[in-house]
């Protein structure tokens, strides 16, 4: 078994000229072919024009032009990244032959710093779960154990870069969907701050929620692709207009002096003491490295998962109005008149998960009730952003499990919504209150799956984030441990 | 004031709410969708336990407010590519089943 290498291992190797783009880009598809009809990880694949994007950096590289930061690494897309080449699914009967007439901002960036695009990877419909179960073309499997599933919703990204089917990927996460499933396959998921990348091109979910972020296998990694990917856009008025750090500058220098806030609010009965005690062994460790150890208080996490099912499905019941059957997308066969070319069409394109969203959001915002559940889910998301501004009066991050459990086997949770929700208990809050979080590798359960640490950070600290990561991770070797599929 | 919500959605409700949200159900989503919703419903209501009194609603984490930009006229996607995803088209339009009663006629 050949051991899995960094993207940013494999492009100095590209421009050191110890390999080609075109074989790493190879062999990537060679392996897609042999374990992607067991994981089902993508959702489409583009041989040709990956290998041509490879052919051009060979060819770029022999004649001594500059290489971009990713250049020959071959890279995977969450389907729901708009892309001018392929098919834009998000998991979605209702977009099953959708072509995108322009790529989302961070495909264009990708594509500018060389990134070899071999997929689009597969989803919970429009980003809508915690297990990859809800897309409408098949469950992915989880690399570490084909029986249980690999989180959500970014599910195809997480098990694609776990098994080493790209080098990295780019997902998106909207209550957990970039650190959830990263925790799960045991990679490295970095939900940046709110606004510092572009979501220019990404079908949107819950607008004031979504932000797309890095799923690689290491650290530095993530920094690698968090420099190409993050910020201002003109093409998105939400996007941060300040100039953005070079992330892997100082990634090995540990912070000094750090304090880490330990909330006793994370400590929740249904956290499974596998998990709880991998969080502890990571805190201790940073402890032994000099970090000071604070008690904190988020007195209103408890309400995070149903100020956010309020929040986010009224959001999606707007911005999921669009799929009308006229415009793009499913259309019902014969239509009776043009409610129901509505009607049907929408309710043939989507499957049970986002109805039951939309049904959630469109009930939360009519007339009568809007106040008693919109705006009340909008004052508590207040009251959870200012735990969070006082928590990091006393601490620089806050450490936690990013799951309560590891992956859990397919089926077990799919037939009752609320469990399911209850997955995110511990990512929700992040979005809500639009700070930065990540989960990075810190053991494994008895039953071999991998298990997560959270970092939760203030606005715009993703640099200072990331060290404290690599620091943890320079001194562990979780991150090395290859899932038993190859 | 708001008013006081059961927290159940029954059937009524939800085809009342299906209506709004242009989605054709099943005789078998019905009482599906009103399990599934009153359930997630009544896990929402502890909403209502938290006083919140005095402190605005937030509808989005960045203060970023009146992001413009200069009026200029910029070149758009060209017809042909807003309609290559259209169900069904005709010269520059969209088309959807009749909509006025043919028989009031025009002009």
């Amino acid at each position: 078994m050949q051991s899995l290498i960094s993207a940013l291992e494999v492009r100095d190797q590209i421009a050191a000229g110890t390999i080609t783009a075109t074989a790493a880009t190879t062999a990537t598809l060679d392996r897609i072919k042999r374990l992607d009809k067991t994981l089902h990880a993508y959702n489409s694949t583009f041989e040709e024009s990956a290998l041509q994007q490879a052919a051009a950096i060979d060819q770029a590289r022999s004649a001594g032009q500059p290489l971009g930061p990713l250049a020959g690494v071959p890279f995977a897309l969450k389907d729901n990244l708009c892309t001018t080449f392929g098919t834009t699914t998000c998991s979605s009967k209702m977009l099953q032959n959708f072509r995108s007439p322009y790529n989302a901002t961070v495909v264009n960036k990708l594509q500018a710093a060389g990134a070899v695009i071999v997929g689009k990877t597969n989803l919970d419909e429009f980003a809508m779960g915690s297990s990859t179960e809800n897309s409408a073309f098949g469950v992915t499997r989880n690399p570490w154990n084909t029986q249980c599933v690999p989180g959500g919703s970014s599910g195809g990204s997480a098990a694609a870069t776990a098994a080493g089917l790209c080098y990295a990927s780019v997902g998106s996460d909207t209550g957990g969907s970039i650190r959830q499933p990263a925790s799960l396959c045991g990679i490295v998921g970095l939900k940046p701050t709110y606004g510092l990348v572009s979501r220019y091109g990404l079908v949107a979910f819950a607008s004031s929620l979504d932000q797309i972020g890095p799923m690689t296998r290491t650290v530095a990694d993530a920094a690698l692709v968090l420099n190409v990917i993050a910020g201002h856009d003109a093409l998105d008025s939400t996007s941060w207009p300040d100039p953005v750090p070079d992330y892997l500058h100082d990634l090995d220098v540990p912070l000094r002096e750090v304090r880490i806030g330990l909330p006793a609010e994370f400590e929740t009965e249904g956290t499974s003491p596998q998990v709880a005690q991998a969080v502890k062994a990571a805190v201790d460790f940073y402890k032994s490295q000099g970090a000071r150890i604070v008690p904190v208080e988020l007195p209103h996490m408890r309400y995070g998962i149903a100020a956010y099912y309020v929040i986010a499905p009224a959001e999606a019941s707007s911005n999921l109005a669009r799929y009308d059957g006229v415009h793009y997308g499913h259309r019902t066969a014969a239509p009776q008149d043009l409610y129901d070319l509505y009607a049907a069409s929408r309710a043939e394109g989507f499957g049970p998960e986002v109805q039951r969203r939309i049904m959630l959001g469109t009930y939360a915002l009519s007339s009568g009730y809007y106040d008693a559940y919109y705006v009340r889910a909008q004052q508590v998301r207040q009251l959870i952003k200012q735990d969070f501004d006082a928590a990091f009066k006393k601490c620089d991050f806050i450490l936690g499990p990013t799951s309560p459990t590891a992956a859990f086997e397919i089926g077990s949770k799919s037939g009752d919504p609320l469990q399911m929700y209850l997955c995110d208990v511990f990512t929700v809050t992040c979005n809500i209150a639009g700070i930065p979080g990540m989960s990075i590798p810190c053991g494994f359960s008895t039953d071999g799956l991998p298990i997560g640490l959270q970092i939760l950070g203030p606005t715009f600290s993703e640099a200072r984030m990331l060290r404290l990561a690599r620091q943890y991770e320079s001194h562990h070797d979780w991150h090395k441990r290859q899932p038993p599929i190859q | 004031m708001a008013n006081a919500p059961s927290n159940l959605l029954d059937e009524k409700q939800v085809r009342h709410v299906a209506k709004l949200a242009r989605l054709k159900l099943t005789d078998a989503d019905v009482p599906r969708f009103s399990q599934q919703i009153s359930s997630i419903l009544q896990y929402i209501a502890q909403l209502q336990q938290v006083n919140t009194t005095g402190f605005e609603a937030m509808s989005h984490p960045l203060p970023l407010t009146n992001v413009l930009r200069a009026d200029e006229v910029k070149p758009s996607l060209p017809v042909q590519q807003v309609l290559q995803n259209a169900p069904s088209s005709e010269g520059p339009f969209f088309t959807v089943p009749q909509v006025l009663d043919a028989t009031l006629g025009g002009g």
